[in-house]
């Protein structure tokens, strides 16, 4: 996050959407660890390059003379992205009539459900969950973003609604196994990253804390995706009623045990003024929202965004209301790069390394077949044959692993015995 | 001694049937002091009334019954506090209370379902219910033919089913279709929109065409079904209801102050929603319609409609009736009755069907 030490690059036009210009943020992936590298040499010439450029003169005219001019890299990184552009994938689920479709459309102002058609309840008596993509590209200040939105219409709606979250975990599952292949194919140039990045779980404000429907969801995809648990039409809730459901909802979780999204904490040296501000979001998490797209004037005439009732007006954007301008600064402007990372670093590798240990074990071979059989691709490049090492030498290399770890566990053991004996010499020490 | 009174004019005693000739009084008899006696003996014995509250939990329907009684029936659980784990199975609960306004007394009888609908799989959740309306049902006719029957058979038979519609603002899911469906011929139904806060006026207007849709569309009859208008009167003022129905209500506990008043209402940082107000919401409606209008005809239906109903299924199925004139053979399964029927009665006809047989009775073949 933001210190004091750090400059801030912002590109004009772009309200809050910040691009860290401490190193320490660019420890991405390997891709773009690679190049700072290798331009370290030619950096006198691009420096005077970025010198002459008005943007950044201001910024890095001292530095001519007496620095490496590495500095600079964050603006070169800030240009190869904006040149990139950013895609993001984002699946919203939970019961229907949550006020999901609407806060979609707050949330990034651009009405993505145009087209939808509301089910008729005879149609839903007998509807099965399906799964829908949308996709809007989003440009402001310059900076173009691939929405791709995952939608789950059908989700909870039916009377029996055992396995409903069946079809999401194996949707979130294909993704992954389809970037999987890309990744271990010949041409990676253009992967195209279509796992899912976030899910907003949409939680009724209505009941008591968590369902049985949203235990049973959460614990089937908890470990596939970062969840953010949202309370949705949160304006029925009287402000004592929210505060209690949200602490129901986090002991619940605390309880079964289910691992949403964590917000990173800030840096120590950030002012307490900020920490403090980072503390009370963190504590309104699941974030009581409200949505709305149409612009009422409220008793002073002020136009806001917001629903109006007989008794009161409701403003999104009012903290006091609700917790919706949270959930935007949180999702999209500070920490939409950090889910995509979180996704690539810890969720995939988690799912890739299961995928991998399973095909290094004899037992695999089923498991493998029986994923033939489920892949929607025609082109037929079978898992375990990636251009990798050999499944046999694979297998040589985790033995070997496991016999100089458990060499190693043998050797700190008498160590320790060895260390305790000199200590007390005369007594008798405990067993190992 | 009653002070004399005026000759009341010919045309205010009104011929009962249309077969008694009108005739004229030739002085004052005092016919209608009978009102009289039967409101004395009524505010003697009192009334009773059992109510049945069915929706998911955290729709408000203690704090509606708390709100419509204007009396703390029910230790209203908030939000986020649930006294315990919501309950694996359904489970029903009753709770009785003798409430008293100007020398009337009502025992009030309210029962509860928790656990409905809030399972993953809802399959059959109904089922229970209709178990216990039919129990009572069971438990009025076993009293009913007992050779010494008691003076005044105590009556547990539910006379109004209050059921709570989510309001997601779309249309009514399909739970909610499936229980409607079985309950509508059972009981007397009258749906509201739970928690109507959360929806704009226009919203609630668009989700409660979308819901009579939905009901026409079924064959949900719920209260006040047309079929039993009695006359012109019953049918504008019955139509006025149906045209609100369901009502979207909001109910509360707590009394906040308002313009110099004390009122119910819920307050939030955007204004108080009051339960009283018209503006607000219709909960006015709702408890006219099931208190200070439509009581007595909700247990007139329960008694005379769906009773009955009940009572020539079981004894048909006893063979205990006679085969005499108005013997009806009602068909055990006709072809488009749900799968689901209650243990102990093969299929209970729908009110239509008890209509037709009272028209139909002078041309009934024996």
């Amino acid at each position: 996050m933001m210190g004091k030490g750090t400059q801030m690059v912002r590109t004009p036009g772009v309200p809050g959407l910040h691009f860290p210009a401490s190193l320490g943020q660019l420890s991405i992936s390997a891709s773009y660890i690679a190049r700072p590298l290798i331009c370290c040499t030619q950096l006198p010439a691009q420096l005077e390059e970025v010198g002459r450029d008005s943007r950044y003169s201001s910024s890095y005219g001292a530095m001519d003379k007496e620095y490496v001019g590495f500095a600079a890299l964050p603006n070169q990184l800030h240009r190869k992205s904006i040149k990139k552009g950013f895609d993001f994938t984002l699946m919203v689920a939970g019961e229907s009539g949550l006020g999901k479709s609407t806060l979609i459309n707050s949330l990034f102002l651009t009405n993505l459900y145009e087209d939808r058609q509301l089910p008729e309840a005879s149609a839903r008596l007998t509807q099965t969950l399906t799964i829908e993509r949308r996709g809007v590209e989003i440009e402001e200040g310059g900076i173009k973003v691939k929405l791709t939105l995952v939608d789950t219409p059908g989700f909870g709606d039916s009377v029996d609604c055992s396995d409903c979250w069946l079809p999401v975990v194996r949707f979130i599952e294909e993704q992954f196994e389809q970037y999987l292949r890309d990744e271990s194919g010949l041409n990676r140039k253009n992967i195209q990253d279509s796992r899912v990045h976030c899910c907003l779980y949409f939680i009724s404000p209505f009941g008591r804390g968590l369902r049985p429907l949203d235990v049973a969801f959460l614990r089937a995809v908890h470990e596939k995706v970062n969840i953010i648990p949202v309370i949705g039409k949160a304006d029925a809730l009287m402000p004592r009623e929210t505060q209690a459901l949200k602490q129901k909802i986090r002991d619940q979780l605390k309880e079964e045990e289910i691992n949403i999204y964590q917000f990173p904490d800030c840096d120590s040296d950030e002012d307490e003024d900020f920490k403090r501000q980072d503390a009370e979001m963190k504590e309104s998490i699941p974030f009581a929202v409200v949505g709305s797209c149409e612009v009422v004037r409220d008793i002073d005439s002020r136009p806001v965004r917001g629903r109006c009732y007989s008794w009161g007006t409701v403003e999104v954007e009012n903290p006091h209301h609700c917790d919706f301008l949270n959930l935007r600064r949180m999702l999209v402007q500070t920490h939409l790069q950090d889910l995509k990372e979180v996704t690539h670093d810890l969720l995939y590798e988690g799912y890739r390394a299961r995928c991998l240990q399973s095909l290094a074990r004899p037992g695999a071979r089923d498991r493998a077949s029986r994923s033939k059989l489920s892949r929607r691709s025609t082109t037929e490049i079978p898992l375990p044959m990636l251009p990798m090492l050999p499944l046999a030498e694979t297998e040589k290399l985790i033995r070997e692993k496991d016999e100089e770890l458990r060499r190693m566990q043998e050797m700190l053991e008498k160590m320790q015995a060895q260390v305790q004996q000199s200590q007390a010499p005369g007594e008798q020490s405990d067993a190992l | 001694m009653d002070p004399p009174r005026q000759c009341p004019s010919p045309s205010s005693s009104r011929p009962i049937s249309p077969r008694t000739p009108s005739c004229e009084m030739l002085g004052y008899v005092g016919i209608e002091a009978v009102l009289d006696q039967m409101k004395i003996k009524a505010m003697k014995m009192g009334f009773e009334f059992n109510i049945m509250v069915v929706g998911q939990s955290g729709l408000g329907k203690s704090t509606m019954v708390n709100t419509l009684f204007k009396s703390k029936m029910w230790k209203t659980t908030p939000p986020g506090l649930a006294l315990g784990p919501i309950p694996q199975t359904l489970q029903l609960h009753s709770v009785t209370h003798v409430i008293e306004e100007k020398g009337v007394k009502l025992k009030l009888t309210v029962t509860d379902t928790p656990g409905f609908g809030d399972q993953i799989n809802n399959d059959k959740c109904w089922d229970p219910i209709l178990g216990y309306i039919n129990g009572q049902y069971e438990q009025y006719l076993q009293e009913e033919i007992l050779i010494t029957r008691q003076r005044h058979i105590p009556d547990t038979r539910v006379h109004c089913c209050v059921y709570f519609v989510a309001p997601t603002g779309h249309s009514l899911r399909p739970l909610d279709i499936e229980f409607l469906q079985r309950l509508c011929r059972t009981v007397n139904v009258v749906p509201v929109i739970a928690r109507a806060d959360s929806l704009t006026v226009e919203e609630r207007e668009d989700f409660r065409r979308r819901i009579q849709h939905n009901l026409r569309t079924h064959s949900i009859d719920v209260y006040p079904q047309e079929c039993f208008d009695e006359d012109i009167n019953d049918k504008i003022l019955n139509c006025k209801i149906r045209d609100r129905i369901p009502f979207a209500v909001v109910g509360a506990d707590r009394e906040h102050l308002v313009n110099g008043k004390y009122v119910l209402g819920r307050k939030t940082k955007w204004g108080i929603v009051e339960v009283e107000n018209m503006k607000h919401c219709e909960f006015p409606l709702l408890r006219d319609l099931l208190i200070r209008s439509h009581l007595q005809d909700l247990k007139d239906i329960t008694h005379n409609v769906h009773y009955e109903n009940y009572r020539v299924c079981r004894l048909n199925e006893s063979h205990m009736l006679p085969r005499g004139p108005g013997w009806v053979n009602l068909d055990p399964a006709p072809a488009n009755s749900p799968a689901n029927s209650p243990a102990n009665s093969p299929a209970i006809p729908g009110p239509s069907k008890v209509c037709r047989w009272a028209q139909d009775t002078p041309s009934e073949e024996y």
